[in-house]
């Protein structure tokens, strides 16, 4: 008995540590992989300078953030202003608890994973919400009002799909729904004709609201520079910012990953061999890769049509995806 | 309309020259190659709004409007430069006022683009363009009370 | 999208868009009310970056000025110094060996594309999309390279003089132009498949910041602007100047009004400058650059004349005013930004913020050309 509690609160340790580790990891070297990839796309050759091809640049970015003063602007709203940046991140790091990296590798296995992720991957709005409130700055007051309508017009369409990826799969167990799908990419959600035949478009559909929910551009409508100069993050300097932009990337590495695990399999391999965290993280790294290509290829959509793509076009094709999954199931 | 009969309707607004016995109006075809200009006819003060009126009838476009300060007449002129965009003739109209008293007509409600170029005339020679919206400063500082481009100006 | 602001009785309030702000590319400042994102007023406040040039023109000589044009217009210098020194020519009745005009011809096209190339990139950013940048960047450097060859400058040319150019071209730059002409054609497709196909940017441009024919002759707004709303009106073919006459070319027009209209006619301009400069490279006659006995001081005759040009951004004019002394008696620069911006006020009433610095974008304002 009191081995078992030594042995879990090892355990908690070595997670939360090494959650921690993970999310930090992923922030700083997604920064230098948008960094070097975005100068590859543009004739370009990113930071050189820190390290061989500029590998320890993140480490001197984040000194750099961390020495950096952190100005307080008149008349903010002291205590919201501190809270913003945390209440961004806090709730991506949660989340990652219940990501299975692999057959054996996930802090915790519960039943409802997929609830708790969804649940608290919308606390993101508060937080930049509260964050362009509490800034006192014209600018961060448009982005935040911005931040609520976009994540509420994202948020629907993403749990319709999500629904009915559940109705397939019948269970919120994010372990369980990888397990399904072993065997070989046909049996990979993504390309499950059988059960749904539009499961390609439901994940295109997911990828879009994952690029507008992270507020990545085409649809970063909250730092819009070249309309709002910062939008929510204008007041923000040193490491209050550098939180948020952690939380930008630990965001994306989060929707990648629930991608990954909804439709593309998690951990399993392609050919139904050898399957391990390798092939979840090789997935999840090709997904992020992809949000930052999209970035550096389109410019910013209007606002307005941001909206109208989810309420006339995500919306109605969502629904439709749930009804077509449901007749899908009931008839074979 | 062409540019004879613009000639001709502006001659009737401009200033007669007053050395001959028979006196005839100031407007003058002047070859464009040698002065930039096709027509160039000066209009007393009160009248460059009448001027101005027959060129935007004749869908003229107001280019720029130029203050000269000629402190040893005592006099100041401003000129207004018109261009026809479909053909590229070009009408100047001059006018002249008192350096005492440096007053003519907003041509701003003929042609809106007149607005900015009456006020930096403002700034630059104090010429009050009456009947403007907003003679403010546009290019020099909101409580600048010096005028540079006078010639009396020490710099 | 756009809000009725006449019949508004909602609360609104101001935002100060500038001095410094990503989207007014330099010290431009505008005083925006605003009801949520709609704008009900737009009111530009200029004069940030005035140094008074025009005073700057009375107190020293005719040649000292030169290097001043350089500093107004900065992306597109040569223009500048083309009308300026055209203007005095034309007071002082010099008359320009043909090889310099075809000189000035050729250096003034390359200006324009690497003007045109600067603004593509630049309107990019403006919109969101930070790689065409990049791309229109490389393009354009090869031009500076080759106007560095020449004039000694990149940015700030000071090339022309009373009389013709400073220094003769070589043989280095008549062949480095005609690689140039030839890359760029080939790259121009890219540019098309590469924006001007992107379907986010057609929607920021479609329909979006119409400006009527109309409302452009009111507010003098000329160059790309005015030929975006369908009227062909270009100094170079207009008031033929310089060696334009001899060369075989389209002005570049779009009746479509919007911001996709005034894109089009800078790409399509781009075009039509590398027809300009294959003629004009083909056609260089031999001979001096600079004319014979232009006196060290200039005194141009007493009198005024005007002399306008078509820079990259419209019809840039210099009205000299001479006393027949060594000084100008008055310089006014006509600067065909100032008018371009004049009409934002009008036509940006009722758009989003979003809208309106898109179609502010497209306008192509240098702003120590507006304030001078």
């Amino acid at each position: 008995m009191r081995m078992e509690f030594v042995l879990e609160i090892a355990r908690v340790v070595l997670y939360v540590v090494g959650i921690l580790a993970f999310v930090g990891f992923n922030a700083s070297y997604l920064v230098l992989l948008e960094r070097k990839g975005s100068a590859r796309f543009q004739l370009r050759h990113g930071p050189t300078e820190v390290g061989p091809f500029g590998l320890i640049q993140p480490v001197a970015d984040a000194v750099k953030l961390l020495c950096k003063q952190i100005l307080i602007p008149k008349n903010v709203d002291v205590i919201l202003f501190f809270m913003a940046p945390i209440l961004v991140l806090l709730p991506a790091i949660l989340c990652m608890v219940t990501i299975p990296f692999g057959a054996t590798i996930a802090a915790r296995n519960f039943n409802l994973g997929l609830l708790m992720v969804f649940a608290f991957a919308a606390f993101n709005v508060f937080g930049i919400l509260i964050g362009g409130w509490a800034s006192h700055n014209k600018y961060a007051n448009l982005a935040a009002a911005r931040v609520v309508a976009q994540n509420i017009a994202y948020e629907i369409p993403t749990l319709l799909i999500v629904v009915a990826v559940v109705m397939v799969t019948g269970t919120f167990n994010l372990q369980e729904i990888v397990a399904q799908q072993a065997g070989g990419f046909w049996r990979w959600n993504i390309l499950r004709l059988d059960l749904n035949p539009l499961q390609p478009v439901a994940f295109l559909m997911y990828f879009i609201c994952l690029l507008a929910e992270t507020n990545r551009a085409p649809f970063d409508m909250v730092e819009a520079e070249s309309e709002l100069v910062a939008g929510a993050y204008t007041e923000y300097s040193g490491m209050t910012f550098g939180v948020f932009f952690m939380a930008e990337y630990t965001n994306i590495v989060l929707g990648c990953c629930v991608a990954t695990v909804l439709f593309l399999g998690g951990w399993q391999c392609p050919f139904g061999l050898v399957p391990g965290p390798h092939w979840f993280l090789l997935k999840m790294y090709a997904l992020c890769f992809t949000v930052i290509w999209v970035r550096w290829s389109f410019p910013r959509v209007q606002f307005y049509n941001l909206l109208n793509l989810s309420w006339k076009i995500l919306i109605p094709v969502s629904l439709a995806n749930i009804i077509l999954t449901a007749l899908m199931l009931k008839v074979f | 309309m062409s540019l004879s009969a613009i000639k001709q309707k502006l001659a009737e607004i401009a200033v007669r020259s007053a050395d001959a016995a028979s006196p005839v109006p100031l407007a003058v075809d002047t070859a464009h190659a040698v002065r930039g200009t096709d027509l160039d006819v000066t209009v007393p003060p009160e009248r460059v709004t009448d001027a101005a009126r027959v060129l935007d009838e004749a869908a003229f476009m107001l280019e720029s409007i130029t203050g000269v300060d000629f402190i040893a007449e005592g006099q100041m002129e401003v000129v207004y430069d018109y261009t026809f965009t479909a053909s590229g003739e070009r009408v100047a109209i001059r006018a002249r006022v008192p350096r005492a008293k440096p007053e003519l007509p907003t041509v701003c409600g003929i042609h809106p683009g007149a607005n900015w170029h009456e006020r930096e005339t403002h700034d630059f020679f104090g010429i009050v363009f009456t009947g403007h919206p907003d003679l403010i400063p546009l290019l020099l500082p909101e409580d600048a009370d010096f005028h540079p481009l006078r010639k009396d100006y020490g710099a | 999208m756009s809000l009725d602001v006449q019949n508004l009785d909602r609360e609104t309030f101001v935002v100060n868009l500038g001095p410094q702000h990503p989207a007014t590319h330099g010290v431009l400042r505008i005083k925006l009310t605003m009801d949520g994102e709609y704008i009900v007023d737009a009111e530009p406040v200029l004069g940030y970056i005035h140094r008074m040039h025009e005073k700057m023109g009375e107190n020293r000589s005719y040649a000292k000025f030169l290097p001043n044009m350089g500093r107004m217009d900065y992306v597109a210098a040569l223009f500048n110094s083309h009308g300026y020194v055209a203007a005095v020519e034309r007071l002082a009745g010099i008359t320009v060996p043909e090889r310099a005009e075809f000189i000035r011809v050729i250096t003034c096209e390359l200006n324009r594309v690497a003007s045109h190339l600067l603004w593509l990139g630049a309107y990019l950013i403006d919109l969101g999309g930070f790689t065409p940048m990049l791309y229109a960047f490389d393009d354009r450097e090869m031009i500076l390279d080759l106007l560095e060859a020449v004039t000694g400058a990149r940015l700030t040319f000071c090339y022309f003089r009373f009389g013709g150019v400073a220094n003769d071209v070589d043989e280095n730059f008549v062949s480095g132009t005609r690689v140039f002409v030839a890359r760029m054609r080939s790259r121009m497709p890219m540019y098309e498949a590469f924006v001007s196909k992107n379907i986010i940017f057609r929607k920021r441009c479609e329909g979006i910041g119409v400006i009527s024919a109309e409302t452009c002759r009111r507010y003098g707004a000329t160059g790309p602007v005015i030929r975006g709303s369908g009227v062909a009106y270009d100094v170079r073919k207009a008031e033929p100047y310089s060696a334009y006459p001899r060369f075989q070319f389209n002005v570049a027009v779009s009746d479509l009004c919007d911001n996709m209209g005034r894109y089009r006619v800078r790409v399509d301009e781009i075009v039509e400058s590398l027809r300009i400069i294959e003629q004009a490279i083909d056609q260089l006659p031999g001979g001096p650059v600079m004319a014979e006995k232009v006196p060290r001081s200039l005194k141009p005759p007493k009198g005024d004349c005007y002399f306008n040009v078509e820079s990259a951004r419209g019809s840039f004019g210099v009205r000299v005013v001479s006393d027949a002394t060594e000084n100008a008696y008055r310089l006014k620069l006509r600067s065909p930004c100032l008018s371009n911006l004049h009409l934002f006020r009008e036509c940006s009433r009722g758009m989003l913020l979003p809208d309106a610095l898109a179609m502010l974008g497209s306008l192509d304002l240098v702003i120590p050309d507006i304030d001078r």
